[in-house]
């Protein structure tokens, strides 16, 4: 089975962030990057499977030069390719990412695409399942487990509040990943040292074809304003500690 | 009529509570533009849940009915409603964001050249769409930049379903072509993942641990202060996933939603997926070693600083104020 998994660069979990001069994203100058979460899990299974299948992982990912060291990151895990599209994702929307990210896909003509459910930067939730429309190929998202069969794909897709359901679908599919499905491994050394090797392919967005212009622009972003005023209570662990119950008990009386 | 539609969803067999807050946000934007706001159906026998819709001060509530539509596919969902899009141009399509919405929302706007602004908590004058970002520690405000429907997703709780007015609307019926071979996927019945035996939604006191407890090995620390509260442990889906709890004890989106009198988050940063689970607490208390976190922004009280040192001497000082 021929996988494709598109994964996205974001900022690491823990890494500050703070507000560009033009107010419109964040400032990157000094900022540390990580494989998004859910994309991790994406690859994960892609690996399992092939482990289980045979075949061939295939990372893909669209951003400019950093992006490499996220794709190398995909290779170290055990992927076997990878494709970088360079381009500025700040200039498209989610359609235009989706855009670019088919075009490449198409061109490999997988049985199976992945990709996490969502960014952790942007969080539109939206690439995987606009990549199956622009291919024309079925999809499932929320998917916590992935299960090859004669016809095609028996999946577990998620629904709210504790529930799941099976799904079946033919394929070559397009299935979003939720995260906590597999255990994720990590790279070995051994992998780390293969993955300097192993190829990665460059596309620019002009030869993939020109992507719509943008139909919903983000014009600025902020802190979010506070929905409840809240009190912080200072001082070493203990005194906090005492202040809290105090407020607990005598001012919203919960205790 | 153009205008602005909601697309309404089930529940239990009425009408979600999420899809009439989508509602409350159309009737926003219809107020600010000036246009009628109108409700779509989509479904197989829906006689019962369109004569719920028609109450609730809508111009017109349009049932999309076909067969195929009883089960929701996204294959089925997104061929019946691009037929609704066309026939009937909306300004607006404001969805309530489900996980089903999620699933093919995406799909159907792209059909249409169009863009989802999916998750929305705030609607400006403009109107402009303020939606979060980087999990929840800044937000954004989007704008559509193009002509044709906007499509907009509202996120659960973000706006009240009680200003929505009463009245009495016409019911119509629009029937769209949808052949069965054009449907690849094939969904089976929902089931839950584990036995049920922890209702953390009557629960008063709730202790809830995240990533910030490090390891699983560190938990009989939040354990101690559930006791000394008498509260029922939570945790938000990291922990879950790990398998450090059991999933029945998650608190959030696919977990569980609570309301207690005291919802108590230990490590927990606040991703949104975790707040829409527990925003409706009476008093929130965060403890986090991050000032930034989200969590803070729906706390009333909060505590930064190392969870390892504070929440000991929480657990000693909840056991002497309670003596």
């Amino acid at each position: 089975m021929k996988i494709l998994v598109a994964i996205k660069q974001v900022p690491e979990r823990d890494a500050q962030v703070h507000i560009n001069s033009a107010g419109k994203w964040i400032d990157e100058a000094d900022m540390q990057w990580g494989l998004n979460e859910s994309d991790a899990y994406a690859l994960e299974e892609a690996l399992q499977l092939k482990e289980k299948h045979g075949g061939e992982v295939v990372v893909v990912s669209a951003g400019p030069e950093r992006v490499g060291s996220t794709i190398r990151e995909g290779l170290a895990k055990g992927a076997d390719r990878g494709i970088h599209i360079d381009c500025d994702p700040g200039q498209l929307d989610a359609l235009g990412v989706a855009q670019l990210l088919a075009a490449a896909i198409k061109s490999e003509s997988p049985d199976l695409t992945l990709t996490g459910l969502q960014s952790d930067d942007l969080g539109y939730g939206q690439t995987g399942v606009i990549v199956a429309e622009l291919m024309n190929l079925p999809h499932a998202s929320l998917i916590l487990h992935v299960e090859k069969t004669e016809q095609g794909l028996t999946v577990k897709r998620e629904l709210e509040e504790g529930w799941f359901q099976t799904v079946e679908l033919p394929l070559p599919a397009v299935l979003t990943i939720q995260s906590g499905g597999n255990k994720l491994r990590y790279a070995t050394l051994m992998g780390i040292k293969k993955a300097k090797t192993k190829e990665v392919r460059r596309l620019n967005a002009t030869e993939l074809g020109a992507t719509a212009a943008p139909v919903v622009t983000l014009e600025r972003i902020a802190i979010p304003q506070k929905q409840r005023s809240t009190q912080i209570l200072s001082g070493s662990p203990k005194e906090a500690a005492a202040a809290l119950a105090e407020k607990l008990k005598f001012e919203a009386r919960v205790l | 009529m153009s205008g602005v539609w909601v697309v309404l969803e089930e529940r239990g067999e009425k009408i979600s509570r999420i899809s009439w807050e989508a509602v409350a946000a159309a009737q926003k934007i219809g107020a600010q533009l000036n246009l009628p706001v109108g409700a779509v159906l989509p479904g197989a026998q829906t006689e019962a849940l369109a004569a719920e819709a028609a109450t609730k001060g809508v111009a017109k509530v349009l049932r999309i009915e076909h067969a195929l539509l009883g089960t929701y596919t996204a294959d089925a969902f997104t061929i019946a409603l691009e037929q609704f899009v066309q026939k009937e141009r909306p300004d607006y399509l404001i969805f309530p964001h489900s996980y089903q919405v999620r699933d093919y929302v995406p799909a159907l706007a792209a059909r249409t050249g169009q863009v989802l602004i999916g998750d929305v908590t705030a609607i400006a004058d403009g109107p402009t769409f303020v939606r979060q970002l980087m999990q929840g520690r800044l937000s954004g405000t989007y704008r559509r930049a193009g002509g044709g429907t906007c499509f907009v997703s509202v996120q659960s709780g973000a706006f009240r379903a009680d200003p929505v007015a009463a009245g009495a609307a016409a019911i119509e019926v629009f029937a769209p072509t949808i052949d069965a071979a054009s449907i690849h996927t094939k969904p089976g019945e929902p089931f839950r993942g584990s036995a049920q035996t922890v209702d953390l939604g009557s629960a008063q006191f709730i202790v809830s641990v995240g990533r910030g407890i490090k390891e699983a090995e560190n938990l009989p620390l939040v354990q101690e202060l559930a006791a000394a509260l008498g509260a029922e442990l939570a945790a938000s889906r990291p922990i879950c996933d790990n398998g450090w709890l059991p999933i029945e004890r998650q608190v959030g989106s696919s977990g569980q939603t609570v309301a207690p009198k005291l919802y108590l988050a230990v490590g927990i940063s606040g991703a949104i997926q975790h707040l829409v689970g527990m925003k409706g607490s009476q008093c929130v208390v965060a403890i986090n070693k991050d000032a930034d976190a989200p969590i803070f922004e729906v706390a009333d009280y909060g505590i930064v600083g190392d969870l390892f040192e504070v929440v000991p001497a929480l657990t000693e000082a909840i056991r002497a104020a309670k003596q």
